[in-house]
């Protein structure tokens, strides 16, 4: 089966410094490819060629069969859901307006918006009744991250990124989220490529971890394998796990 | 107060709100385009800004007098007065606008990108609506000033309130100056709290 998001042989280069470095990967339809590394590893540059908003400076991004340089950006863009650390809501917008968004963007009629935007809510943990007149501001940290997701899913495309999007809350809230995720992805099958430096995080949901390390892909491995990795950056971020357990 | 005053402060009131009114919408028409232009245009940021600051800091009686021998644009009249009255009302609006976009939260922006919106959206649907306070201060605060400054358009024959004003200074006469300056005075602050008024209703992202 041809891979849904393909990169092949992906350099970049920004003020001098090469960020990513002859990466390829291919990612099948419904895998969860986690891409796991430190800051400034190239994780979400090369998160963020998928939908084109960085250009590779090398090689090419294959989206669905086409080079992401052949795409309408905006085509591209709306086959994508996209959700970043902090949800990148529109504060000016209601939930409703938010989520609704690109089926608005799409001319989709206004009463079918709605009840999508109501189903997508109550797939998030969010009931439509009590959030969906709220603005961002009015909603916490984790409901609003919660929209983030639900506005990724509206125009129900076949592949979601994800930047971080946990990394600024609280621990018992990421966990919360992150158990969504999980039954979102096993109730709606998206492919997803998700990005973490939290090894934790990628051990849960990853179908395959890929590991950057100085714009280079490191390892490439299942959750399984990624334990029994060698090499020292994978050891380095495995040892994370220990030093995460409870005080002895 | 005599009736003929009476009425020749409606005329005048009139005519001085025609002044600013003009101004400020030629301003306005001006400055919003081109504030957002420069928020696409980085380099020429320093060049726009420098000009229309430059534009302020020179006194406004002088502006009036350089104005006067320029072909085309000079001579005596409205539409020197409107010309020079637009000049000073440029940077807030300008700037205003240039900050208002510029300060959009970045993670918004990328998000509005992310999610497909072509620029004019991501313009009219993200970026207006959330620099619109910013840039109603800007406007507000060019209309109170140049409420202020046609006073001084009289001096080349704009017309306008200031008309009371130096009449009253020539002839010493503090009836006459109170005649400009009182309802000038009102116009500003009607100005200044009905925009107020106006700018509160767009919340604060």
């Amino acid at each position: 089966m041809n891979p849904l998001v393909s990169f092949r042989n992906v350099s970049y280069r920004a003020g001098g410094k090469d960020i990513l470095r002859d990466f390829s990967l291919d990612v099948a339809a419904g895998e969860t490819i986690v891409l796991l590394g430190r800051s400034g590893s190239g994780k979400t540059t090369a998160l963020k060629m998928v939908n084109a908003l960085l250009r590779p400076s090398g090689g090419e991004v294959v989206v669905e069969g086409t080079p992401t340089s052949g795409w309408d950006p905006i085509r591209l863009r709306r086959r994508i859901g996209y959700v970043i650390q902090e949800a990148g809501l529109f504060p000016h917008f209601t939930v409703e307006g938010n989520v609704g968004l690109v089926p608005r963007l799409e001319g989709h009629p206004p009463p079918d918006i709605r009840t999508r935007v109501q189903t997508l809510l109550d797939q998030v943990g969010l009931p439509a009744a009590q959030f969906a007149a709220r603005y961002p501001r009015e909603l916490s940290g984790g409901q609003r991250q919660r929209v983030g997701v639900a506005r990724a899913l509206a125009a129900d495309p076949p592949l979601l990124l994800f930047d971080e999007p946990f990394g600024a809350l609280d621990p018992v809230t990421r966990v919360e989220l992150q158990r969504q995720f999980l039954e979102l992805r096993r109730r709606l099958g998206k492919t997803a490529i998700f990005v973490t430096h939290d090894v934790r995080e990628a051990l849960l949901v990853a179908t395959r971890i890929a590991l950057l390390h100085n714009g280079r892909l490191a390892v490439l491995a299942t959750p399984a394998e990624f334990l029994r990795a060698p090499g020292e950056e994978a050891r380095a971020f495995l040892a994370c796990l220990d030093s995460q357990g409870p005080p002895s | 107060m005599t009736p003929d005053l009476a009425r020749e402060i409606m005329d005048l009131t009139l005519e001085h709100l025609v002044l600013v009114g003009v101004s400020m919408g030629i301003a306005i028409a001006l400055a919003m385009p081109a504030g957002i232009l420069l928020t696409r245009r980085a380099p020429l940021q320093r060049w726009v800004i420098g000009f229309a600051n430059v534009m302020q800091t020179v006194p406004s009686l002088a502006l009036f007098g350089f104005l006067i021998p320029l072909p085309l644009i000079g001579g005596i009249g409205k539409h020197t007065a409107i010309i020079a009255l637009v000049l000073y009302a440029l940077l807030p609006v300008l700037r205003n606008t240039l900050t208002g976009i510029l300060g959009v939260d970045p993670a918004v922006r990328e998000s509005a990108v992310a999610m497909g919106m072509t620029g004019r959206q991501l313009l009219f649907e993200v970026e207006l609506p959330l620099a619109a306070r910013t840039i109603l201060a800007g406007v507000r605060v060019a209309t109170v000033t140049t409420v202020g400054t046609a006073t001084i358009a009289a001096a080349i024959g704009g017309g306008g309130l200031g008309v009371f004003i130096f009449r009253g200074l020539a002839s010493v006469d503090s009836t006459l100056i109170l005649a400009g300056a009182v309802p000038a005075a009102f116009m500003a602050l009607l100005a200044d709290g009905g925009l107020g008024w106006v700018e509160k209703k767009f919340s604060p992202a």
